[in-house]
């Protein structure tokens, strides 16, 4: 008997919620709202469905209705990314120690 | 055209690579680093998508175009965004992962074939499973953050919306949308598909309505956790492991911080999302209205007291972010610096609209993280300080929380900032907080109540120091 794929899948999925468990509790929480903005841009990785939908259509048919909602979601998963890394960024950039010379 | 055992490879990377960008979120040193990982680790799976494909035709050019559109907009909006307003763009960024999720399963129902689903009206049982969760929980994601961004806005009123019979309206709803999944299962019926979806939009919608503008660091956060169970729907139908992983992590994330916030406020998780807290309580703290004497100073006065102190804690609320008191706030604490007094901050989990709110903000007016301290690190200090500075803050100070087992807010863990020598509490007027409770902290001996706005009273202590 062989084992459906689907069951790799779902436990590359559990063991990543128990990864993610662990990870997220020792996050300090003074991060907690970069750690909000930095997941908002690792969960539009949502695009990769996006491209591959925009892209199946034929060279004479680029815009058929499922790729034009694969064109929309490209643009709002990139307004996420761009927006997400970018703000994450200049949280972090603000984040200093006490200057010693003081 | 890269073979899927090879993509699959750097799929599994990227997922990686996300999962040591949450890690380096462990402390402020190594977090730029891991916000390098983010980017590198999206940065790989775009670019295998692409090759995977191997269609670099006139659609692979319109396919940057719209990425290039959003990328502008969301580095514009990075940029030009003030620290206050963090809370609302992490709520509007939501809803656009949520509406993203929709879009990606709607185009893998009309076009199935793309994603080797099969054929429309055919479509794998468990793939259709998966898809129709996947753009259930996006749709609630999606309409779900607007309202918590129109709330958090000020667009729409931040006290919670009401009605009779509503959480029954609600939980039929929620049997409805499992009902549509099923009858959508079993007749690969499009209209079934559109259905889901616009009931999905209402009762996100409707689930949020509720909820009270002082518990939107629950709500945020919950938003998050669903925004990551939709991105691993979708993950599970494209078969795709990087947005699997993603998606569980994203998922624990937001629930994690779901319970944190839940836990500063000493209720549980079912409470705050059956909403309506504020609303309907009021009655236990009309009973005892009568006047209380209450001391008021001036900014003379506060300086004075400062001045002759030797330690200080701050304590910052919400009020400050809405004033921007947070550069005026360092200056007067550069001022008591110099006049060798020690000063440091104290954050209570649930202060301000997100997590980490406040941090964000004081570390935006350039104070030092390690001057920050969290409400357990620091709550032994207040009875050795000589003055409590609270500036917008007030139900997490209510020292109520621990006497009165009556109150609304009974047991729930606040700042002793009562146990200070003297607390000065800025304040514009003496109107209960959030919680709709007097606070106890107004009438003590040793309370002396600024009555002004933050911003310009802090400004006035720094003058007169």
């Amino acid at each position: 008997m062989e084992i459906d794929p689907f069951i790799f899948r779902l436990s590359i999925f559990i063991l990543s919620i128990f990864i993610g468990y662990y990870v997220v509790w020792s996050v300090t929480p003074s991060l907690h709202t970069p750690l909000m903005s930095v997941t908002n841009a690792i969960s539009s990785v949502i695009i990769v469905g996006a491209i591959i939908a925009s892209l199946a259509g034929t060279s004479d048919t680029i815009f058929n209705t499922s790729s034009l909602f694969g064109f929309l979601a490209i643009s709002l998963a990139a307004i996420n990314i761009f927006g997400g890394f970018l703000v994450t960024q200049r949280m972090l950039a603000m984040y200093k120690k006490k200057k010693k010379d003081k | 055209m890269l073979s899927a055992n090879l993509s699959g490879i750097f799929y599994l990377i990227s997922g990686v690579l996300f999962i040591l960008a949450l890690r380096g979120l462990s402390s402020p040193e190594t977090s730029r680093q891991g916000n390098f990982f983010g980017i590198l680790g999206m940065i790989i799976a775009i670019t295998v998508t692409f090759l995977s494909i191997g269609n670099f035709s006139t659609g692979f050019v319109v396919v940057l175009i719209f990425l290039l559109i959003g990328g502008l907009i969301g580095a514009f909006i990075a940029y030009k965004i003030p620290m206050t307003a963090m809370p609302e763009l992490v709520a509007g960024f939501h809803s656009l992962v949520g509406l993203a999720a929709v879009f990606v399963a709607i185009a893998a129902f009309l076009n199935p074939g793309a994603f080797n689903l099969g054929s429309p009206g055919n479509i794998k049982l468990g793939s259709l499973i998966e898809m129709s969760i996947g753009a259930a929980v996006g749709a609630i994601t999606f309409s779900g953050s607007i309202i918590a961004f129109l709330k958090l806005q000020g667009i729409m009123s931040g006290s919670p919306i009401t009605f009779k019979g509503q959480h029954l309206f609600n939980a039929l709803i929620l049997i409805s949308i499992i009902v549509l999944t099923y009858l959508l299962c079993s007749t690969q019926s499009s209209n079934l598909f559109w259905i889901l979806l616009a009931v999905s939009f209402l009762i996100g919608f409707l689930l949020i309505i509720p909820i009270g503008g002082a518990d939107m660091p629950v709500v945020i956060s919950m938003l998050n956790s669903y925004s990551g169970w939709a991105a691993a729907g979708i993950g599970f139908t494209l078969e795709n492991t990087a947005l699997i992983i993603t998606g569980a992590l994203v998922g624990s994330s937001g629930a994690i911080l779901s319970y944190i916030m839940c836990k500063g406020m000493n209720r549980s998780f079912f409470n705050v999302i059956l909403g309506g807290f504020g609303a309907t309580e009021q009655s236990s703290s009309s009973q005892n209205k009568e006047q209380r004497p209450v001391k008021s100073g001036n900014a003379d006065d506060a300086a004075f007291l400062m001045k002759n102190a030797s330690s200080v804690i701050i304590v910052p609320g919400y009020g400050m972010a809405v004033a921007q008191a947070q550069h005026a706030l360092r200056e007067m604490v550069d001022t008591l610096k110099k006049n060798d007094i020690k000063v440091s901050y104290a954050i209570h989990p649930v202060a301000g609209r997100m997590p980490g709110h406040m941090n964000v903000l004081l570390a935006e007016a350039n104070v030092p993280y390690d001057e920050v301290f969290e409400l357990e690190e620091i709550n032994n200090d207040f009875a050795n300080a000589d003055v409590a500075f609270v500036i917008g803050a007030n139900d997490v100070t209510n020292p109520v929380a621990k006497t009165d087992p009556q109150s609304p807010i009974y047991g729930m863990p606040v700042l002793d900032v009562e146990k200070c020598k003297s607390v000065l509490f800025v304040k514009r007027s003496l109107s209960p907080g959030y919680a709709g409770i007097d606070n106890d902290l107004f009438y003590k001996e040793n309370t002396l109540m600024l009555f002004a706005d933050a911003k310009k009273m802090t400004e006035d202590i720094t003058k007169n120091l």
